[in-house]
């Protein structure tokens, strides 16, 4: 591994400041707080959602988020009649610009072979069991098109601004494995 | 490919085992290795397509039981050996026996940021119209290629319903060759779950597949 910097630095394909910043860029300052703050505008912006869930991409952009691996971003809505799952079976598309690089189990062949074929089943190893009147959606990310969850708002905070919803949308929210979290209690 | 990365729908794996406040890394070398892959492809030098089609070009055998990043590294190492970058024996000792050879460009750290949220968009002008509209009924080609592929197993051959047209996008089966782009329409494809799994699967599931006009034909309503 060191060696094989080492030659690629050496041969000037690659800089190694540059190679330092993309670790902090993706361990400090991209991530699912930039999601979360996505979520918590389209629940208090009744607009905003309409855009985001019209043409994903310029909508978040307009929180000055996007970029790599986020290039057409698409917006899937959970409902009372709707759970929306996104995976991609192929390789490890995520997008990252809203999400931050993907988990290890986003990328292990236990999700990426199931979430197709038994999506419930995976739902609930995270805890997460729907009524079988919900209808699943399974979004594959087959193509550069990257899928964001927009997990239904919880109850009880009516009123709350975009901040302090924020703190209420996990990661797994806004991939499908999970819900936002209740208030005062954990991600259900 | 029909490689071990085409995973939808196998059983066996066991379960999906989350784990509690994952760091973004789980060992210096995954930092290294991430920031390496993403450093090389930036030369343009080859596609990420191509990197793609190197990583599942792996034995299944070794495919399966490598970690991401070790997939990643393995594919890395072979991209810069085929396309001359390096040897085999520079990568394993570290030493250069000769200059490197000229790449499109460098990732330099002060251009990473707005390089990056510029992103590398892979939409392009279609070459002609779409072929299919929302709500059309289409039928996913019963087609193996042994290169690079974006149409998985487990709807070749079966039929569903356009639900977006997203425009016409690099085609990736092509690009992994550098054989061209090739802008093919790009659709949003719905299967009901009973369609790809059989009538004892989840009658109130669905399941959207990103597909390419080309893996696609028509189908009578």
């Amino acid at each position: 591994m060191r060696a094989l910097e080492s030659i690629l630095v050496e041969k000037g394909y690659v800089d190694p400041a540059a190679l330092d910043a993309l670790v902090e860029m993706y361990e400090t300052k991209i991530g699912p707080h930039n999601g979360a703050r996505v979520v918590a505008r389209a629940w208090t912006d009744p607009d905003y959602r309409a855009r985001l869930l019209a043409d994903a991409t310029p909508a978040i952009a307009e929180l000055d988020i996007g970029g790599r691996g986020g290039e057409h971003m698409v917006v899937v809505e959970n409902t009372a009649e709707v759970h929306n799952l996104v995976v991609c079976t192929l390789c490890s598309c995520y997008p990252w610009p809203v999400l931050g690089l993907p988990p290890v189990w986003y990328k292990a062949p236990p999700y990426r072979a199931r979430a197709v074929i038994d999506p419930r089943g995976v739902l609930a190893e995270f805890g997460l069991t729907l009524p079988g009147s919900t209808r699943i959606a399974v979004w594959d990310s087959t193509a550069e098109t990257r899928y964001m969850v927009l997990p239904r708002r919880p109850a009880g905070t009516e009123g709350w601004d975009e901040a302090r919803l924020a703190a209420l949308v996990t990661r797994d929210a806004m991939i499908g494995t999970g819900l936002a979290r209740a208030p005062g209690g954990a991600s259900a | 490919m029909n490689g071990a990365q085409d995973l939808g729908g196998m059983h066996g794996f066991g379960p999906v085992r989350p784990e509690a406040d994952e760091p973004v890394f789980h060992a210096p070398w995954e930092r290294r290795v991430f920031a390496l892959a993403m450093a090389m492809g930036f030369t343009g030098t080859w596609s990420l397509d191509g990197s793609r089609a190197a990583r599942e070009s792996l034995p299944p055998a070794e495919y399966l039981a490598s970690s991401y990043y070790a997939i990643w590294l393995k594919a890395l190492e072979r991209q810069v050996a085929e396309h001359g970058l390096a040897t085999e024996a520079e990568m394993a000792s570290g030493v250069a026996s000769g200059p490197g050879r000229p790449v499109a460009r460098v990732l330099t750290a002060d251009i990473l940021e707005p390089r990056f949220r510029a992103g590398f968009p892979s939409d392009r002008p279609a070459q002609g119209p779409a072929r299919f509209a929302p709500e059309a009924w289409v039928r996913a080609r019963n087609r193996h290629p042994v290169g690079h592929t974006r149409l998985p197993r487990y709807v070749r051959g079966r039929r569903g319903r356009v639900l977006r047209v997203h425009g016409a996008f690099v085609l990736p089966d092509t690009n992994a060759l550098k054989a061209g782009e090739n802008p093919d329409w790009l659709y949003t494809v719905a299967f009901d779950a009973t369609e790809l799994w059989g009538p004892e699967a989840d009658p109130n599931q669905q399941v959207m597949v990103e597909m390419f006009e080309r893996y696609l034909d028509p189908e009578a309503a």
